[in-house]
């Protein structure tokens, strides 16, 4: 219809309104598919075991982590700042590209904030899990208390972490769910099953798609979407403070909130991307998440590695020009060269260099090596965090103190388990939830774009 | 509808009327309030449910609610001097065998708690070592015997006496030789009752056993002064000390009392501008070592050769005869100018059991005329008095089977001895075999009757360690279990009817009667005397003995291979404490490992055989045992600690590590540590878990331990410290100075005094109720000591040089680990400390990754009531050394040096109720009051005249990475060698 040369078009396959209600809904009335269970049935031994690796080290204690004097954060907080990077995307998605009017993030929005929410919940249970005294946890909320003056410690950049996860989750949660009304609305008309029918309908609230209801509809979302619009920033901005107010080398840096902001959403990306790959794959969604969506963020992730590249080596520098011999020590003979070698070294090779090869387009149009790249960029950016919280406490200040850390197999079946809640989340939303936002897809349906990625295409 | 119930045709018409007509419904409930169900007696379906719902709920709650019982029983007749809360302080004597110390005991309703050291004591002058500091949970060891044992089987002391009493008679007909073989004993009316019992019994011997003898010094002595004695050693007085393997400092004769009076001549502060020189000689990197200002590695063979050519170079200046020798393998033209120019005020000592050796440095000390000075021979030390030519001779009348009986008591031939199979053959041809062991040691374990004795702390005595010097051992406990003290043994197969006490007592009153020691009733002096714990009395004497020369020859024969050095680990010592879990916990001072003995092997062993740490060697195919690589061994030495493979210790002890004993050189039948010619092996492949606390050894070039030398400190008394003039100018900061109204705790540490020994650490263990958390712990890095001695190298691998740093909580006025705990569990108090609120931490740690000096400890389990951790916290015995006025931490919470908040409190609050100002000195933290070198002083910074300000002043004070701006209230003072410049 739009086929010209100039303009690309964001959904392929030339479409009708009622195409797009079909094949979005087509998984959500099919049967559950084999791989379907075969996965969740994984995700679900994942979670088993981890579910142990969370009762041995509640029960026996946080000794059960192969955690010492020196070395007191480890796989944990690790992963906890993983998590909460990847849970960046989908607000990332939404937001930013709202406020840069790409409108080819309608096909991916409603995914990526999925996977926001199963991040954030992912990584809200390692601060739980990792604190020596959990049953003691409520302690870290600001309440009215028997205990005299007793209050929470304001300075203190875990009390700042409580605050700006909760708030973001619940943003995050509440814009998803928003979103979604519509299409709700959608599934309650279109559905055969009866159950569904008044599952959906209660979801929806009653949506009856009346102008009324729209005009509402746009003023909360706008209104969501604005709150949570500096949430993307501050989340990160305050994990990163959890390092950066310290005073160890390595940690202590101004850099870090913008660095970790960015990596975050550059880890977010490389989630949504090696998610919608799949996505894609398995409803055939090609026509809806295109290879120029594909392109697209590639091109995004092209610049954020080069923003990571220049983020390490302006920490390298500034830890050269500071004259101090901790930081220098740390930066580099402890990480880029030294007993850290590998961690450091992986991270700059998968988040500085690797995506760089995405300039070539030979590579950003062959879907298995984005894929590949993307589970790179994920990897790399583990590895980064585990740069981060390592090398600076397992080296500080006195060499008598120095000790190595390695993790146990609790951590790390923590960590499997934490992986396999989150695929139990997602595997969940790809069955229940429709998982491309109908309404926003329709409303860019005849949109044609300018856009490198999907004129290309052409 | 409603159903109507019936029971009659009639009733059932009426009902039906009273529905239908007058339609009033039939009640559902009745007047009562009953339930209908309940009326009929039977309950509904939703009754069942109510009663499961609140039977189930209350059994949880009652079950899940109840407390454990525990049984309290008031007293019926309180004693006078005991009031709860309110610690008694009771003056004693620690004396193992080995190692004197004169003690006060530190008593909580009743139970000894804590041992500190005596200040009234003129050897010790208050200080202590770890293993007097750890003697208390000894105490409290589940190894201990409950009951005297005869044939292996419980019995009672009635039986044990009379079955003992027959048996001695028995012996006594037979003609047979009754051997009593006991430790050194200082105790003059241990020696009189010993003596008694050897007239009573003509066919009785006595003899005396030392594991690591000291017999050597005393023929030389003998020979020289014609006086089998080991005389006093004054180091303070000392200018020039020159040690050759004598550990003084950590364990050679007095480690004490000798660090007390080498501190002494250290210390610089006040204007002070001379200090001791230390030389030492020696074939393994010890405590005393790793302080000395010069130290030289040689092999034990090239001892002699040392100390002769040594000897040659002083006796050329002073004209005496001089013997051939060949040259020396170090240069020795330093250390004897410097001993020439110090004529009187020097000291050389040797810790080598061999005669000729000492011979040679009596005529050093002759020559440089010591005697008199720093040596004195009036007044001996009673230490080591052990003979090992007559336990050799013991051993093969044994074997011969002319021994009848055989007391053993205080020693554990069967362990420590070096020819203990042969021992242990000999006491299977011996019928009566008594042991007076508190615990079933290895020894005690082959002896018919263990007459199970106290506990030092549940007993009395007495102790001249120095002649003119007593002291006094006084129970501080009811004994716990059925046991008796030796001396009361004897006392009773003497038939005597008093017990020791008195026999003590009136041997003191004879004795003190007899020489004026009192003016007075006696009763007055024995109170005062025991009060104290220490009586001196005076030596008249002030002659020296004539020297009577005697040629110097070696007989030493020249080393070929690699020579095996055995030393005393400053914790374990000869094996005697072996089972205290605190003491096997106690990093060794120099290797930083716990846990475990291991072959130390020089760097260039280690690169030859392809040997790193943990790689598994066997040693002349005895044993197989971990090697780690010490930096200052000597080549073609290795290095093994005493102490360790007890069989028979109790469950710590037990199997740690591999038994050195039998390892000892022999030279003209004295038993040496050193010098044994060993083969050893790799075994490949093997390897075997070091618990190491520190794995890196350098400084890496940062201003943590700074130091300077004599020379330079002279000219600048900022030498070394000028990273502080520089910190002080740059220091600049937005915030005004945290300000205090009256208090200001702070602490300084003398590095230049602070030798490394460990004291502290155990003080800080036993008085703040630190866990012992055990070798796989440790290893893991997790040591939860409040108190670390960080030691470092620098130089060469060969022969580095040492430094130890106590490190503890610093107390930061600016703390890092204060503002970032979410829940305000680590705060600052008004009287700047840094404290800790237990049931406030829920553990998320950062406090620990922001504490720059690393002092916070997580507790990473539950270290108490958990059998993974079955040390002292799992024991219901262990757990009485607990104080009571510190909180056990929970699992899961950070703990930290607290400056002993307890102490501050207990003596603000006698200040208080006195309503007077708290006085200067009166509060004592745990790791100052016993500190053998008065390294570390604690007090109110405000005050300007207290010691601790005293300290700050000083130009060579600065604070531990004070370039952060923690603002600690700890200081240091830089280290200050003796060196030319």
């Amino acid at each position: 219809m739009y086929n010209t040369r100039v303009r690309g078009i964001l959904i392929k396959g030339d479409k009708s309104y009622s195409d797009v209600s079909r094949d979005v809904l087509r998984p959500l009335d099919a049967k559950t598919p084999i791989w379907w269970w075969v996965t969740a049935g994984l995700a679900i031994i994942a979670m088993a075991w981890g579910s142990w690796g969370f009762y041995n080290t509640i029960s026996t204690g946080i000794g059960t982590w192969g955690l010492n004097n020196n070395v007191a954060w480890g796989w944990a907080i690790i992963n906890f700042v993983w998590w909460i990077g990847i849970g960046h995307a989908g607000t990332a998605f939404s937001i930013f590209l709202l406020i840069l009017r790409q409108k080819w993030r309608t096909s991916i929005n409603r995914a990526a904030e999925a996977m926001t929410i199963f991040a954030v919940m992912a990584a809200g249970l390692f601060p739980l899990l990792h604190m020596g005294r959990i049953w003691d946890g409520f302690f870290i909320f600001p309440y009215w208390n028997t205990r005299g003056p007793l209050w929470d410690n304001f300075n203190s950049p875990l009390f700042w972490d409580v605050v700006a996860i909760s708030t973001y989750f619940m943003a995050s949660a509440l814009f998803w769910y928003v979103g979604m009304i519509p299409d709700f609305a959608t599934i309650r008309e279109k559905t055969a099953s009866k159950i569904k029918r008044k599952i959906y309908g209660a979801m929806s609230f009653g949506w009856v798609g009346n102008a009324k209801s729209w005009l509402r509809f746009e003023t909360a979302a706008l209104l969501l979407g604005g709150m949570a619009a500096p949430l993307v920033v501050s989340v990160h901005s305050i994990v990163s403070m959890d390092f950066s107010v310290s005073v160890v080398p390595g940690w202590h840096t101004t850099i870090f909130p913008p660095y970790f902001v960015i990596g975050a959403i550059f880890s977010g990306f490389g989630m949504v991307l090696t998610l919608m790959i799949v996505l894609r794959k398995i409803y055939s969604f090609k026509d809806y998440v295109t290879d120029g969506h594909l392109d697209a963020i590639t091109r995004i992730l092209t610049f954020i590695s080069l923003i990571m590249g220049t983020a390490y080596l302006t920490e390298l520098f500034t830890a050269w020009y500071s004259g101090s011999e901790y930081e220098l020590f740390t930066f580099l003979k402890n990480r880029v060269t030294g007993e850290y070698t590998f961690a450091y070294w992986t991270m700059i090779i998968c988040n500085g260099m690797i995506p760089q090869l995405f300039w070539f387009k030979k590579i950003r149009k062959n879907i298995t090596i984005v894929f590949i790249i993307s589970i790179f960029i994920n990897i790399g950016m583990w590895f980064e965090r585990y740069v981060i919280v390592v090398t600076s406490l397992s080296k500080d200040f006195l060499p008598a103190t120095w000790a190595t850390y390695e993790p146990t197999i609790t951590e790390v079946a923590a960590f499997v388990g934490t992986i396999g809640l989150f695929i139990l989340g997602v595997l969940a939303f790809f069955r229940w939830i429709p998982t491309i936002a109908i309404s926003e897809v329709k409303s860019v349906l005849k949109e044609t774009t300018t856009l490198k990625s999907f004129t290309d295409e052409n | 509808m409603e159903k109507i119930y019936w029971q009659s045709l009639e009733n059932y018409k009426e009902n039906q009327a009273s529905v239908l007509e007058k339609r009033e419904p039939v009640p559902e409930f009745s007047i009562e309030g009953l339930d209908e169900s309940e009326v009929k007696g039977k309950s509904s379906r939703r009754d069942f449910l109510k009663m499961l719902g609140f039977s189930v709920s209350a059994v949880a709650l009652v079950s899940s609610c109840q407390m454990p019982v525990r049984k309290a029983i008031p007293l019926l007749n309180q004693p006078e001097e005991l009031i709860p809360g309110i610690p008694n302080y009771f003056a004693s004597s620690f004396f193992d065998g080995d190692d004197y110390c004169s003690i006060l005991v530190k008593t909580r309703e009743n139970r000894p708690i804590k041992i500190e050291g005596n200040d009234l004591s003129p050897l010790t002058k208050g200080g202590t070592n770890a293993k007097v500091q750890a003697s208390v949970l000894n105490l409290y060891d589940d190894a201990r015997l409950k009951n005297p044992y005869l044939n292996g089987n419980e019995t009672t002391w009635q039986e044990l006496d009379e079955e003992i009493s027959a048996q001695l008679s028995q012996i006594k007909a037979s003609g047979k030789k009754i051997v009593l073989l006991t430790s050194t004993i200082i105790s003059p009316s241990t020696v009189a009752l010993i003596n008694e019992f050897l007239a009573n019994n003509p066919h009785a011997q006595w003899v005396q056993f030392d594991p690591v003898s000291m017999a050597a010094m005393r023929k030389a002595n003998d020979l020289n002064f014609g006086q089998p004695v080991i005389p006093n050693y004054n180091f303070a007085k000392a200018n020039i000390i020159v040690g050759f393997n004598a550990d003084y400092l950590g364990t050679w004769l007095m480690p004490t009392a000798f660090t007390k009076q080498y501190a002494a001549n250290r210390k610089l502060n006040g204007g002070k501008r001379n200090m001791s020189r230390s030389y030492q000689f020696e074939s393994t990197l010890s405590l005393t070592g790793s302080n000395a200002d010069y130290r030289y590695g040689i092999k034990p063979s090239d001892e002699g050769v040392v100390l002769l050519n040594l000897y040659n170079l002083i006796a050329k200046s002073t004209g005496a005869e001089t013997y051939p020798t060949e040259a020396s393998p170090i240069d020795l033209n330093q250390v004897a100018s410097d001993l020439l120019k110090n004529k009187g005020q020097s000291l050389v000592v040797s810790g080598t059991n061999d005669t000729g050796i000492q011979l040679i440095v009596n005529a050093i000390n002759h020559q440089l005329t010591n005697y008199g000075k720093t040596i004195d021979l009036n007044t001996p030390i009673n230490l080591k008095q052990g003979d090992h030519e007559a336990v050799e001779a013991l051993v093969k009348e044994m074997n011969s089977g002319t021994v009848g009986g055989l007391l053993v008591y205080n020693v554990n031939p069967a362990y420590d001895y070096y020819q203990a199979e042969a021992f242990k053959s000999g006491m299977e041809k011996v019928g009566l075999k008594i042991s007076f062991s508190d615990t079933m040691n290895e020894t005690a374990k082959l002896c018919t009757a263990v007459c199970t004795n106290h506990n030092y702390l549940e007993s009395w005595g007495d102790a001249e360690p120095i002649k003119g010097h007593r002291s006094i051992i006084q129970p501080a406990i009811r004994p716990i279990f059925n046991t008796r003290q030796f001396e009361d043994s004897l006392l009773a197969w003497m038939g005597s009817n008093i017990d020791f006490s008195s026999y003590m007592e009136k041997n003191w009153e004879t004795e003190a009667t007899d020489l004026g020691w009192f003016s007075g009733a006696f009763t007055q002096f024995w109170n005062q005397t025991k009060h104290d714990g220490v009586f001196s009395y005076p030596i008249n004497t002030t002659e020296q003995p004539a020297f009577a020369a005697q040629p110097l020859k070696l007989t030493k024969p020249a080393g070929n291979g690699i020579e095996l050095v055995l030393y005393e680990k400053i914790a374990i010592g000869t094996g005697k404490h072996t089972n205290n879990p605190w003491l096997l916990e106690m990093p060794d001072p120099i290797t930083k490992a716990t846990w475990d003995n291991y072959l130390c092997i020089s760097s260039k062993y280690a690169t030859e055989h392809g040997l790193a740490l943990e790689d598994v060697v066997s040693v002349n195919g005895l044993f197989e045992i971990p090697v780690l690589i010490q930096p200052g061994q000597p080549d073609g030495t290795v290095a093994l600690a005493l102490g360790f493979g007890r069989t028979d210790a109790g469950k710590a002890g037990n199997n740690v590590g591999q038994n050195g004993f039998p390892l000892m050189n022999t030279v003209q039948g004295a038993p040496q540590l050193a010098g044994k010619v060993v083969t050893i092996e790799k075994v490949n492949g093997k390897t075997y878990p070091l618990a190491l606390t520190q794995m890196h050894h350098d400084m890496e070039g940062r201003p943590i331990v700074r130091e300077t030398t004599l020379p330079e400190y002279l000219q600048d008394p900022y030498s070394g410290n000028e990273q502080h003039l520089f910190d002080e100018k740059h220091n600049v900061t937005l915030y005004s100075k945290v300000q205090y109204d009256g208090l200001h705790w702070g602490m300084s540490i003398d590095l230049n005094s602070c030798t490394g020994c460990s004291n502290c650490v155990i003080a800080c263990q036993a008085e703040n109720n630190v866990a012992v958390i055990g070798k796989e712990q440790v290893r893991n890095r997790r040591i939860m000591h409040w108190m670390r001695i960080d030691r470092y190298y620098s130089r060469t691998e060969d022969n580095p040089e040492v430094y130890h740093m106590p490190v503890m909580c610093q107390h930061c006025d600016n703390a890092p680990c204060e503002n970032v705990c979410p829940v305000a569990a680590t705060n600052h108090s008004t009287e700047g400390l840094n404290q800790m609120a237990y049931n406030r931490c829920i553990g998320t740690r950062y406090c620990i990754n922001n504490c720059p000096y690393k002092v916070r400890r997580f507790n990473w389990f539950e270290f108490t009531n958990n059998n993974k951790f079955d040390f002292n916290m799992n024991s219901e015995l262990g757990k009485m050394v607990l104080n009571p006025d510190v909180t056990v931490r929970q699992r899961g919470v950070v703990e930290k040096c607290s400056l002993c908040v307890q102490r501050i409190q207990e003596k603000k609050l006698v200040a208080k109720m006195e309503n007077r100002e708290l006085r200067e000195g009166e509060i004592k933290v745990a790791c100052q009051q016993s500190c053998p070198a008065d390294a570390i002083q604690f007090g109110n910074l405000l005050k300007k005249d207290s010691a601790v300000s005293l300290m700050v002043k000083e130009e060579r004070m600065y604070h531990l990475l004070e370039h952060l701006h923690t603002l600690p209230s700890t200081s240091y003072l830089t280290k200050v060698r003796n060196t030319e410049a």
